[in-house]
């Protein structure tokens, strides 16, 4: 494995008196698929958003090839091409086609030419099976194919790491297969990811690391052997024996 | 046949014919100032709206977050006062008042043009702002997500979503501003009203004079009101769409298209 690209590092946040998340720490290496898993409310999402600084991290640092991106003198709106992000409830630009939800991006903010955008844009389309919509708008769309470009769209800016918050949650259970899928290929591909689930299956099958969360504290992560077979935490057992139960 | 043996339908033959040129000069009075004014108030209504919504940055000192804030006070002073009395006396007062104060004689176009686009952008300032806050929030995440800024999220995503969401608004300004130029009769613009005020002076044809004048402005805002639907209509764009294909033997039968008129595929 190659280097480390994101290291959080003490990470706390709070709204309000409210701690949701209280002293993060884990680290996320080259073609890492790391899976955080862990009962609703127990902080997930909110890592994951204080990691694209969605929100504000009340504490900490997120180190970004060793870079500390709370600093201050770090760009944002930079770092954020560089971590993709494909959220719950798709977020597709509703005014905009699926083509160009995957074109206005690469323009406007990497200023690629119109020409080589589109081109890339068909492509990560088709790598997500969504080539044939491309003039389509996204309330045309089924969830899961919403969220097949939403992915595309990420994928688009070339980020260096895809952040997943709990992508297929909003999905019947046969949108869900298919947009898992994609994430299968991607996996394979090498592309790092931190993906927020409650697919257990795709946890344990899928990634390469597991993290699971409880009451805003990272209670327990390793390997998916690890923490799927031998869980040393009574709360992770408890947590996991409901999934294997089934 | 003088007016007073004439039958009510005569004598609207008669203001009709009589006076076709001032009914006509105007109804195109009113309406360039009802389309001018609404535009320009639109444009003031974005500008506000837009500067309401703004929220300081993170990184932003105290210098910058007060003077967001001291410019936020003004404009909501504007959108309220403007708001909160009637047209007719800001007419007077402004039109007046600018004479009598400053010693500048507006002209009657650029006194009417001017208080009735920043009449109606106070209002639009708040419709702009209420579109803006009825964009979903995970669209403006989409697009922070994606590595865009502040001006870009707007400019790209929310601002065209907003506008697409207040569209009926500002039809219904436009046809608001048509009826209420009627008020700048009181600082002599010869607009649609005027043109009633005279003919019925002229004839003591009360009734019929109104009746004409109202067939005008039923046609003039009616006619607008069907023009802004065809618009809409246009910026929501096709309900269909092709699907698309490089492979000519992939997906033959989802590539037709069929017509839900003639009941044909095509």
């Amino acid at each position: 494995m190659a280097g480390e690209i994101l290291c959080v590092r003490h990470l706390s946040k709070s709204f309000g008196n409210n701690l949701v998340l209280k002293d993060i720490d884990f680290q996320v290496m080259q073609a890492d698929v790391t899976s955080i898993i862990g009962s609703s409310g127990s902080g997930k999402s909110t890592l994951l958003r204080c990691i694209n600084l969605l929100e504000d991290p009340s504490s900490g640092s997120i180190l970004f090839h060793g870079k500390n991106i709370l600093d201050g003198g770090v760009d944002e709106d930079a770092y954020r091409t560089k971590v993709g992000m494909v959220f719950q409830s798709f977020n597709l630009f509703s005014n905009l086609s699926v083509l160009d939800n995957c074109v206005i991006g690469q323009v406007k903010v990497l200023r690629k030419n119109k020409a080589s955008a589109r081109k890339s844009a068909v492509s990560y389309l088709d790598k997500v099976g969504m080539a044939a919509y491309i003039n389509a708008k996204p309330r045309q769309l089924s969830g899961g194919q919403k969220q097949r470009v939403a992915i595309a769209r990420a994928l688009a800016m070339q980020p260096e790491v895809l952040l997943f918050d709990e992508p297929t949650s909003a999905l019947d259970p046969e949108m869900v297969g298919e947009v898992l899928d994609v994430m299968k290929v991607l996996a394979h591909e090498g592309m790092t990811m931190l993906v927020v689930t409650h697919e257990m299956n795709f946890a344990r099958d899928i990634s390469t690391r597991v993290v699971y969360m409880a009451d805003g504290k990272i209670e327990e992560q390793g390997s998916p052997e690890e923490i799927f077979k031998d869980p040393k935490s009574p709360r992770t057992k408890d947590f996991l024996s409901r999934f294997n139960a089934t | 046949m003088t007016i007073s043996e004439m039958s009510f339908f005569q004598r609207m033959g008669y203001i009709f014919q009589k006076y076709s040129l001032s009914l006509a000069k105007g109804a195109a009075t009113t309406m360039v100032i009802a389309l001018v004014c609404t535009a320009l108030g639109c444009v003031i209504g974005f500008a506000v709206g837009i500067v309401q919504t703004l929220e300081p940055k993170k990184k932003a000192g105290p210098m910058s977050r007060a003077l967001l804030k001291i410019v936020k006070v003004i404009l909501t002073v504007y959108v309220e006062v403007f708001r909160g009395t009637p047209m007719m006396l800001q007419a007077a007062f402004i039109y007046y008042g600018a004479s009598q104060l400053f010693g500048i004689n507006m002209g009657m176009w650029s006194a009417a043009i001017l208080i009735v686009s920043v009449n109606t952008g106070a209002y639009m300032a708040e419709t702009v702002r209420g579109g803006i806050l009825s964009v979903d929030p995970g669209q403006s995440e989409g697009a922070r997500s994606i590595g865009m800024n502040h001006f870009q999220t707007m400019l790209y995503v929310i601002l065209p979503q907003a506008l697409r969401n207040i569209m009926p608004q500002i039809g219904n300004n436009l046809i608001i501003n048509i009826k209420d130029t009627c008020v700048l009769s009181i600082i002599g613009t010869v607009e649609l009203f005027f043109t009633f005020k005279s003919i019925s002076g002229a004839l003591y044809t009360y009734f019929e004079a109104a009746t004409v004048t109202m067939i005008i402005y039923f046609v003039l805002t009616f006619s607008c009101s069907r023009i802004l639907r065809v618009v809409e209509k246009r910026m929501d764009g096709p309900e269909n769409f092709d699907l698309a294909s490089n492979d000519t033997l992939a997906f033959t039968s989802g590539l037709q298209h069929y017509d839900a008129k003639t009941g044909r595929v095509l």
